[in-house]
This record gives C-alpha cells, structure tokens and sequence, in this order.
C-alpha cells in the first residue's frame, strides 16, 4: 500500500520534472504501441522522431507547426490560469481564418500593403467575434463556456464548410471545395527562403514574451491569476467578476483567429475545407505540458509540433494512420497529469502500525 | 436509552497518562480524566489548552502516543470514530456534518452509516420522532437541512448520537453557535439525558455554563490537566483563574468613543435584498450608522443574514447608490475648528472603488475570500494593498518594494511565518488573521468593516486584534464588527445590534446590554417587548433609523 | 402527414435520442457524486470502436454491446486514477479522455473503415408490440432501446429510493460531511464515474451497432458533449433528462426531414441545429440560478482530499 501525503509546500524539483517524466513514458508508451501495431520498432522511431528533424526544411517545418500551437496555446494558458475553460480555440481559429479570408477574395489581386495588415485585423475580429459569444453566455446567463465554445466549434466547421462549397468557392475550380489561391500581396512573408517558416512564428515568439511580462508584472495579469486560483477572492479585492471571462475569452479568441489567418495567409494560401489538422484542442495540452507557463508553452508547442510531423512522416513511410499524433498527445496529457500528482503530494509507503486509524482508508494503492 | 448502565463507582471511562504530541508542540502532557455515569463531566480550558486533541483521542480520531484508556474497567483501544460509536461513544462535533440539499431525515438516516441499525424509512421516522419529543428537540423530518437555524442543525447532530444509544456523549463547544435561548433548551435535553443514564462529557470555555449545567469539571491548561473541581462550588473568577492561570484579570478598557469632529460615518440606508438563490437569507429594511470613534458590534446566530450584509458592505453585492453612503467630514479650518460635510453615495460602487474611498473589509472566510490559499505571502499582501499604498504604480507591480513592505507588515503584526514566499496555508489561523487585519489597517482606512475578527485564532492572537480595532476607533475610524461570540462584542464594542432573519434591531449602547439581553434580541424580539429589562434603553440619536 | 410518418418520425426521435438517454444518465450519476467528467465523448468512441470490431469479428451484435461497455468503463477507470487517486484536476483529465479516445479508436478503428455491419436484431414484444400505433413506437426495438426505457427510471429509482443513492447525493453535496461520517467518498465516487463510463460505452455501441451499423472515425460527432449538456438542462433530474434526450433526438432528425421536405436551407445550417439547440438550450437553464442552486451538486469538480 502506498499513501499520498500532502507536501507542505508544492515540489519545485517536480514542476519541472513532472513534464520530462511525462515525456519520457509517453515515448516508452509508444515504442509499446508501435510493436503492438506490428510495425518495426527502430523504422518506427527513426520516421516518427528522428525523421522531422533531419534537415533544415524539416526544422522550418516544425517552426510551422509550432507558430499556431505556441500562440494559442500561451493565449489559453492565460485563460485557464484564470479559471476560464475556453476550449473552442479550434472554432475561433476557423472563424478567423474565414474573415481574413474574405479581406483577401475582397481585394483580389489588389496589390496593396495594406491588405496583410487588414486580413490580420479581420483575422483577430473574427476569433474575437467568435470567443465572444461564449464569454457574454456566461457572464450574463452564467452558461459554462466549456459546453458553448466547444459547441461553436462544430458551428464553426459547418460555417467553413459552407463557405468553401459557396460563397467562397473559386469561380474558376470546378466546383472544388476551395477558395481561390491568395495573390502574393495576401500571403505572409517568410522566415527562411526555400521553406515555408513565416512570420507568424516570430508572432509566436513576441506572444510569448508579452504573456509572460503581462502575467509577471502587472495588476491586470495578476488579478487573472487571482480570479483563477480563488474567485472569491477576486471579487473581494474588487476584480469584478466577469473581468477575467471576457478578457480570456476575448485574447485567447483574438490569437486562435490570427493563427487562423496565419494558415491560410502562409502555408496553406487559400481557404480549404480543412485548413487546421486540430491545433486548437492540441494547443489545450500545449497550455497543461507548458505549466500554463508562457515558456514552457513554447517548449511545448514545439515536441507538439514535433508530434505532428512525426505522425505525418509515420504515415507515410509507415502507413500508420495521421490519428496515432492524437494518441501521442492524449498520452502524454494523461502521464502529464499523473505526474503532477508528485508536485503537491509525495507517495509514502503505508505504515502499518497498530495504532493504525482506520478513518485513513481512502487511500491511494 | 434501554440500557440503563448500573450504578457503580467504576467510572466509565478512565484516561491514564495520555499525551499525544505534533511537531512543534506537546498538545497533551500526561492528562488523567475520569467520567462517570450520571454525570455531566467540563472539560474545560482556552483555545490551545489541549481540549480538542483530548477527545479526538476518545473519539477514535487521533491515536495517543502514551498512556492507557479503559471503558468500564477494560482497556481500551478506540480504533475509529466507527469502532467508538459501536462502543457507545457518539460525539456532536462543533462544525456539523450535514448535507445543506437533503432533509433532516436523509441527514439523520446518513449518520447511521455503518451502524447496525438497519431500519425502514418508517420505523426510523418513529424512532426520530419519539426521540426528539422525548427529549425535547423539536424537528420537521422533511424539511430541507438548508432552511434550518443552526439551532436545529444542532438538533440532528444530537438526534443521530441518541439513535445509537450512546453511553457517552461528547460535546464540543455546543453552544458557541446558539442563542441564549436555544442555549437554555439545550441544556434540559442535556440534564434529560443524564437522567436516563447517559454520561456527558461537555467542552466549553464558557464558565458560566458550565456552572449551571456541570456536575465536575476537568481544567487543561497548556495541554496539562490542572484540576478536578466541582464548578458548581466555585465562583467564575476561581474557574477562570484555574483555566487562564494568574493572569485571569481580564483586561479591561474604556470604550469611550473619541470626540472627533473630522472622520467618515458610513450611513446604511433602507436595504433591502432578495438574492436569488435559495440558500441565502433575505435582507429587510436594514438601517444604521457607524459613525468614527465607533465600533458597533452586530450580534447574530450565524445565518441570519450576516453573509449577505457584509456581502453589500464589501461591494461583492453591489445595490442602489443610495443604500449606501459615506459621509466625510473634513477639517475646513483647524484652528476656527470649522468641518465641512461631504457625503457620497456608494450603493452602486464595486468592491475597488470602496477601498480607495477608505474602506476597508475583513471577511469571515480567511482562506479563499481574504487571501488566495495557493499564493504567497507578499502576492496576499498585494491582493488588496494595492489599491492605497504604492505597491503597484500604474498597473505594474513593484516587486522589491512589495517584498519590503510585506516583511514589514509581517514584523509590526508579529506575525510567525518562513518566508515571504511561502504559501499563505503555512500560517496558523492567528497568524493568517494578524496578516489580514494588518494589511487591512495598514492602509488606514477610514472605515472599517470586520466579520468575526477572532474566530478560531487563539487567545493572544485574538487579544492582539482586539486590542488593534480598539486603537483604530480611538483614531476616529469608524468599525463595524459582525461577531457571533457575545463576549468579544460585550468587550470591543460601543454600541451593539442584533441581526435576526435578515432584519436588525435597534442599536443600543452596550454598557445597557448583557449577553442575555441580546440573546432576546438575537431571537428577533425586541427588548421593549418584554419584561427581562426594566427600563426602556437610552437611544442615541445617532443611531436612530427613523432620524 | 399521415397517421405511419407520424409514427416512422417518433420511431427516429426514440432512436436519436437513444446514445443521448444512455450517455447522459451516466454522466448523471457521476455528477450527483460529485464529479464532472468532460471525457463522455472519448468514452463513446471507445465504446463505438470496441462494440463494432467484437461484433464484426464473431457476428454476435450483443456481444460488441458489452466490449463496448467495458471499453467505456475501461478509459472511465483511467479517468478516475487521475482524479481520485492521482488528485488531478477533472477538467483536465476529461478533456485528456476526449482527445486521447478520439485518437486511439481513429488508430484502432483505421481497418474497420468501410466495413458493413448487418445491425443488432429487433424483438418484438409479443401481444403488445401488435398494439396499434403503441406497439410500434414502444414495443418493436433492439435490446438498447429497451434497456433505454428502462434504464431511466431505474437511475431515478436508485438515486431517490434507495439508502445507496441517498449516500451518493450526499457525497456529492458535501464530501467533508460525508467523510466526517465514515462515508468512504472516494470509493463511492469511483463505483459512480465507471457506471459513467459504462453507459458511455453502450451509447457508442448504439451509434455503431444500430444507429448507423458501421465505423467511421469521430462517428459520435459531439453527441458526448450534447449529453453533458443534457445533464444541466435537466438540472441533474431523470426525469427531466429523458424530455431532454427526446428533444435532442427530435431536433437532429429535423436536419434530414428538412432536407426530404426542399427546404432551400444549405445543408451545413441544417447539422448546425442540435449545436445551437444544444447551446440555447443551456442558456435557458443556466439563467435559472435559483434551481440551478437547488438541484446541482454542490461538490461538483472539487477534488476531495481525505484529511484524517
């Protein structure tokens, strides 16, 4: 029998170690799961690990993947440290993508600097628009925004699929699913020439670095912090109540809408009827594996990324399905959480003494 | 009770030798005790002096590290608060243990968890209701638990001990939540009992009671027993004097209220409230002053409103603008000793805007609503320091003179803590209040609005802060001190009111008052109503809600 | 409309709302003790993926039903080691069962894609299901339907009637008071989210035995977060539960009735209903505090410590 014990302060040693931990089982778990699906275990390895970060366009690649799932992933972290569980990042990404979207069809071909710049902003309205729905339910009629925002990401997805079927399809692509391809006024500059890395992940790193300031260092960030960690608290020191619901919702949804255009406007270049393979709810586990840490968002948006090529080079030389990336990440949330367990408690083996009281049976074995 | 023990000089239960230590302190050194049947046995001592920690060890909840126990002349070893229920131990903890959405009989079927006692819905309702006739503890089984006074959630604490027959009661600290009256009721159930066999063992600090209601008394002082006495032959102060040590003079003050013409008198004005939300009480046409010099204490059983009052006061509930006023009077002209008034209306004003007005809060629920358990000493600090002190300028917070500022706090407040970085929790409860009051008065406010200053912090803790919001009215700032202990609102206050069912008596000076006096109050009659009180009280005018 | 589309279009609300009745009521259960499992629809898809590949190897409908109510149970089980024994917070490890459960069955399920499955049989009740118009809408269904019918007031039954579920509300209204009383809160909390996650699992099965007799990767398509839903609109009672669930069934056949009638609606609004419903719907109730504060469970996501 092993009991828990509560620390009488949180393990700094496990805080960081716990995502390591979680890391390394989630590896040793798929090694186990790539022999159980039959396939050759060190082929395995090498075309899911090793493979996405052989080369230089590899490693842009990555920094593709990343710039989404760090953005929203750092933008949720703030939500849910404050105690605000949008996780319809994923519907507010779409939304986002189909405003900036038709700022580009609107100016078609019109070769002008301003045209980036006003996608972006409709790009932002849009996650906004679309965040914000869920945060007036609440804080009006006090309708969790976990069940709504999460409902508005279907909605989403119908809506992008009707746009792409009508009124944004492209009058010229027989009847395909698509938009017209962004003229190049319309398309994101990029990084590194020769690869697809665009500015949005340096949008990702500045993010990153406003987040941590704002989390760090000011009242406003601090009475997210407060509002999250005890609410009624919040209330008492004069936070206001629904403060921290608005201001998550509204930033998180902000940032989901300009990845959102960021897809479109770069890698992809036009809207498509799937034009993100999930990074809103993998930018959920992003925000845990990170700490809801700025920082450690960005280090886990990169293994996430990393996960996300590894599966996509699986299928490929593996034909395993793109799926197994999903099952890689819900693993490595699951041991994520199991290891958080050793930040606040320590595991003692049970002592069993005569004097032993039998209140302590809801033990842990 | 069926069985009706034997009359015999062996006591029923027997402690020999128990101590029982936690890292950092011996809560009991060696402590004899002897409770026979038929007797009401005190077990009497302050906060600290090693009560609770005594009949946890009875009641199976904690083990001792020495000494021996014997139930009717066996050895005994209480394994769990199961194992003492089947020996016949039952206990009526101080905080209960009921389900606020269920009904008093699903509460009481509940507590049988466990027990033999496998009944139908029926017999056990006969059961209850015989029971509760029997010994005079009037309960409607299908009511809600959350509808109750705390007075009848009492009654289903009992109620579930009696249904197991116990030979040994235990009570904690009964009475800290009753009315005076509820207080009177009780104690004949409890003489009842040990009429019918059933020996009782009664913790309190309350000397009086214990002199009306107590055959013995056993005295702990500082986790030694000090005395066996029979309470009846001794006078309070000789109790007291066993209990607290030499030091028994109770230190009293002189709560005259200075004269200051400049202060701010925080006006309530026609307040009224219906929450919507079942479990809350509703407030009606509440109306009084708190003007500087002042501490005017509000009595109350808890439930009765209190929640939701202070929840107006701190602006967590925000209402008309004009239910709430602040009236400034400033000092025009020192030396022509000429004030000018100034009142604002601040109904509508959030819990922010309050504070930077001056006025400042200090909830009852210290962990969670005054400070943020999980975050650290200087970030609870900052909580609600910010708003007048210069801790975060502009909206950035100042880091280095945050910290200072908290180690200063802490010191002037001596208050026994690691390290500023430590999390809140590691406080005790006396030091965590001594942190709150502080912060709270460091930022001078003009008014002052405080719910049960010293509940569960020990006793010099608890003097501590007193002694504070004695000095903070001898500065002009007017207090208001929501408190259920009637002692600490005879000893603090100027003035006192009662709140009852959401609607407060007249205020009156609590020189004119005693514990029984609010007592009629706390039960929402007035005074002028019945024949207790002689003559009518003085009011002053100040006070008058009809002014 | 005549009297037999009448009766064809309840027969499809029944069979709509059915995964909706099944998924729903467990998660009721859970929340009554306490806890709140947002991994409904991960335990769904397991229980889909399981119940169709049992039934697709050995031919027997039924016997899929119980793999996929074990499937359910089993990822319900990792649920409740993070929360129970491992102290995590529930929204988290919910949120980790859905995207774990929609991963693994895409993985596992990659070789049952495009498979035919015959469906579970029908048992007709004798005499009764010749009743006309009753018969058919009541009387004529598999064994999940029945179970449905069942279940319901069976649940509300165990909760109000029986000492058991009068232990498990007052785990969930108060897991303090219940300790304080010898209750053991975390093993009734345990025995409550793998009920949960059982029935989970046979609504997955539903979907994919009978509901539409095939695999397809994300098949339940939001219904586990409709039956989260669910459970508020019918502020945690069965009764108002089972209205629910119905209304829901109805809703989401409107999408393919109005299709058949030419609506000139796109085809994307028309699946937006039961989201919206779903949506207006909890705001409906969530307004209504006072019996929101009557009837929820007042532990609800708090995670429960036993302090000795």
């Amino acid at each position: 029998m092993m009991r828990l014990y509560k620390r009488s302060q949180p393990s700094k040693f496990w805080i960081y170690a716990a995502p390591l931990l979680a890391v390394v089982l989630t590896f040793l778990s798929g090694l186990l799961l790539f022999a159980l699906v039959g396939v050759s275990v060190p082929d395995a390895v090498y075309a899911f690990f090793v493979e996405p970060l052989s080369d230089r366009y590899a490693l842009a690649e990555l920094g593709v993947k990343a710039a989404p799932l760090i953005m929203i992933g750092v933008a949720l972290s703030v939500g849910f440290r404050a105690g605000v569980w949008n996780i319809g990042a994923e519907g507010q990404l779409i939304v986002g993508a189909i405003a900036g979207s038709a700022v580009a069809l609107k100016f078609y071909e019109v070769d002008a600097i301003w045209v980036l710049p006003l996608m972006c902003a409709a790009g932002v309205a849009g996650g906004m628009f679309w965040a914000a729905i869920p945060a007036l339910l609440r804080s009006v009629t006090n309708a969790s925004e976990i069940l709504t925002s999460l409902m508005l990401t279907y909605v989403a997805a119908l809506l992008l699929s009707y746009m792409v079927h009508g009124p944004m399809r492209d009058p010229d692509g027989f009847n395909f699913p698509e938009s017209r391809l962004f003229h190049d006024a319309a398309t994101l500059p990029l990084l590194l020439d020769g690869t697809r890395l665009h500015v949005g992940f340096a949008a990702a790193l500045i993010i990153v670095l406003v987040v941590w300031i704002f989390m760090s260092r000011t009242m406003a960030g601090f009475s997210l912090l407060v509002a999250g960690a005890a609410p009624r608290a919040g209330v008492f020191a004069g936070f206001g109540k629904h403060r921290a619901v608005w201001f998550s919702l509204l930033f998180a949804g902000g940032v989901a809408g300009l990845a959102g255009l960021f897809e479109v406007a770069g890698p992809i270049g036009q809207l498509l009827p799937g034009i993100s393979p999930g990074y809103g709810f993998s930018a959920i586990i992003v925000a845990f594996v990170g700490r809801l840490h700025p920082v450690g968002a960005m280090f886990a948006g990169l293994l996430l990324a990393w996960s996300y090529l590894g599966g996509e080079a699986a299928q490929i030389s593996l034909n395993l399905p793109v799926a197994v990336t999903n099952v890689f990440q819900g693993l490595l949330l699951f041991y994520l959480l199991a290891a958080d367990v050793l930040i606040l408690y320590r595991f003692t083996p049970e002592v069993v003494t005569p004097a032993s009281g039998s209140l302590n049976t809801d033990t842990v074995s | 009770m069926s069985n009706k023990p034997v009359q015999s000089l062996q006591p029923l239960l027997s402690l020999k030798g128990i101590s029982k230590s936690f890292p950092g302190c011996l809560a009991n050194d060696s402590i004899d005790l002897d409770i026979q049947q038929n007797e009401i046995h005190a077990l009497l001592g302050q906060n600290g002096a090693g009560k609770s920690t005594l009949v946890k060890i009875m009641y199976g909840l904690l083990q001792p590290d020495k000494g021996e126990m014997t139930w009717q002349g066996n050895p005994l070893t209480v394994r769990s608060p199961a194992h003492a229920r089947r020996l016949g131990i039952a206990m009526v903890f101080q905080h209960f243990s009921l389900f606020d959405s269920l009904t008093v009989l699903e509460n009481i079927k509940l507590g049988l968890v466990g027990s033999d006692n496998h009944q139908s819905s029926r017999q056990l309702r006969e059961e209850v209701l015989s029971l509760s006739e029997r010994y005079g503890l009037p309960l409607a089984p299908d009511k809600h638990t959350y509808t109750l006074s705390v007075g009848e959630k009492q009654r289903i604490e009992i109620l579930r001990c009696l249904l197991q027959s116990p030979q040994l009661l235990i009570m904690d600290e009964p009475t800290s939540v009753l009315t005076p009256q509820e207080v009177d009721a009780l104690f004949v159930t409890l003489r009842n009992l040990r009429d019918d066999g059933v020996a009782i063992l009664y913790i309190s600090h309350k000397l009086q009671e214990i002199r009306s209601l107590c055959d013995r008394a056993t005295i702990l002082r500082n986790g030694v027993k000090v005395a066996v006495a029979d309470p009846t032959k001794e006078s309070a102060t000789s109790l007291a004097r066993l209990m607290i040590g030499d030091s028994a003079d109770r230190e009293f003050t002189d709560s005259q209220p200075s004269q200051s013409l400049t202060g701010t008198t925080l006006k309530v004005r026609n307040l009224s409230l219906w929450p919507n939300n079942n479990f809350a009480i509703n407030l009606h046409d509440i109306n009084f002053d708190v003007v500087p010099g002042e501490i005017l204490g509000i009595a109350g059983v808890a439930g009765n409103g209190q929640d939701e009052l202070m929840q107006v006061l701190s602006g967590e509930t925000p209402v008309d603008r004009d239910v709430l006023q602040l009236n400034f009077n400033v000092c025009a002209d020192a030396e022509l000793s000429v004030s000018k008034s100034i009142t604002k209306k601040i109904g509508h004003l959030k819990p922010g805007a309050r504070r930077k007005l001056g006025l400042g809060v200090i909830p009852e629920e210290r962990l969670g609503q005054a400070t943020v358990p999980s975050m650290s000493l200087a970030e609870n600090t900052l909580l609600t320091g910010f708003r007048r002190l210069p801790l975060a300028p502009g909206g950035w917070i100042k880091k280095r003179r945050l910290r200072n500022f908290t180690g200063q706090l802490l010191e002037n407040y001596n208050v026994v803590y690691g390290d500023l970085n430590d999390a809140v929790t590691s406080l005790s409860g006396g030091n965590l209040q001594k942190l709150i009051v502080g912060r709270e008065i460091e930022q001078q406010p003009s008014v002052l609005i405080v719910s049960q200053p010293t509940w569960g912090v020990d006793a010099g803790a608890a003097a501590q802060i007193r002694h504070k919001l004695r000095e903070m009215a001898a500065d002009g700032v007017a207090v208001l001190v929501i408190s259920q202990d009637l002692d600490e609102l005879l000893e603090v206050s100027t003035h006192i009111m009662a709140i009852c069912a959401g609607r407060t008596s007249r205020v009156y000076p609590s020189a004119e008052l005693d514990a029984a006096t609010i007592g009629i109050l706390m039960g929402g009659d007035t005074i002028e109503s019945t024949h207790k009180v002689d003559a009518a009280p003085v009011l002053d005018g100040d006070h008058d809600a009809s002014v | 409309m005549t009297s037999d589309a009448w009766v064809l279009t309840a027969l499809t609300i029944i069979t709509a709302a059915t995964p909706l009745v099944y998924a729903a009521i467990g998660e009721l259960v859970v929340e009554k003790s306490g806890v709140l499992n947002l991994g409904v629809e991960g335990m769904m898809l397991a229980g889909a993926v399981a119940s169709f590949a049992v039934a697709h190897v050995t031919g027997l409908g039924y016997l899929g039903a119980l793999a996929g109510a074990v499937a359910g149970t089993t990822l319900a089980a990792l649920f409740a080691l993070l929360t129970l024994g491992f102290q995590a917070s529930q929204v988290a490890a919910g949120l980790s069962l859905t995207i774990f459960g929609t991963g693994l069955t895409a993985l596992l399920g990659q070789p049952l894609v495009g498979i035919a499955f015959k469906g579970v049989p029908e048992f007709a009740i004798p005499v009764l299901a010749e009743v006309p118009v009753i018969g058919q809408l009541f009387f004529r269904h598999d064994l999940f339907v029945y179970g449905s019918f069942i279940l319901v007031p069976a649940v509300a039954w165990f909760l109000y009637r029986t000492n058991a579920g009068l232990t498990l509300r007052a785990v969930g209204d108060s897991h303090d008071a219940a300790h304080a009383l010898g209750i053991q809160v975390l093993r009734w909390r345990l025995a409550a989210i793998l009920f949960g996650g059982c029935c989970a699992g046979i609504a997955g099965s539903y979907l994919a035995l009978s509901y539409s007799p095939m695999w397809v990767e994300n098949m339940t398509a939001g219904r586990g977060w409709i039956a989260l839903a669910l459970v508020v609109f019918a502020t945690w009672r069965p009764g108002r539960l089972l209205l629910g669930a119905y209304l829901f069934g109805a809703i989401s056949i409107l999408q393919l009735h109005g299709q058949a009638v030419g609506l000139e609606i796109p085809s994307q609004f028309m699946s937006m209903l039961p989201y919206l419903a779903t949506i207006i719907v909890l705001v409906l109730t969530s307004m209504d505090r006072g019996k929101i504060s009557l009837h929820a469970p007042r532990c609800i996501g708090q995670p429960f410590y036993p302090a000795s």
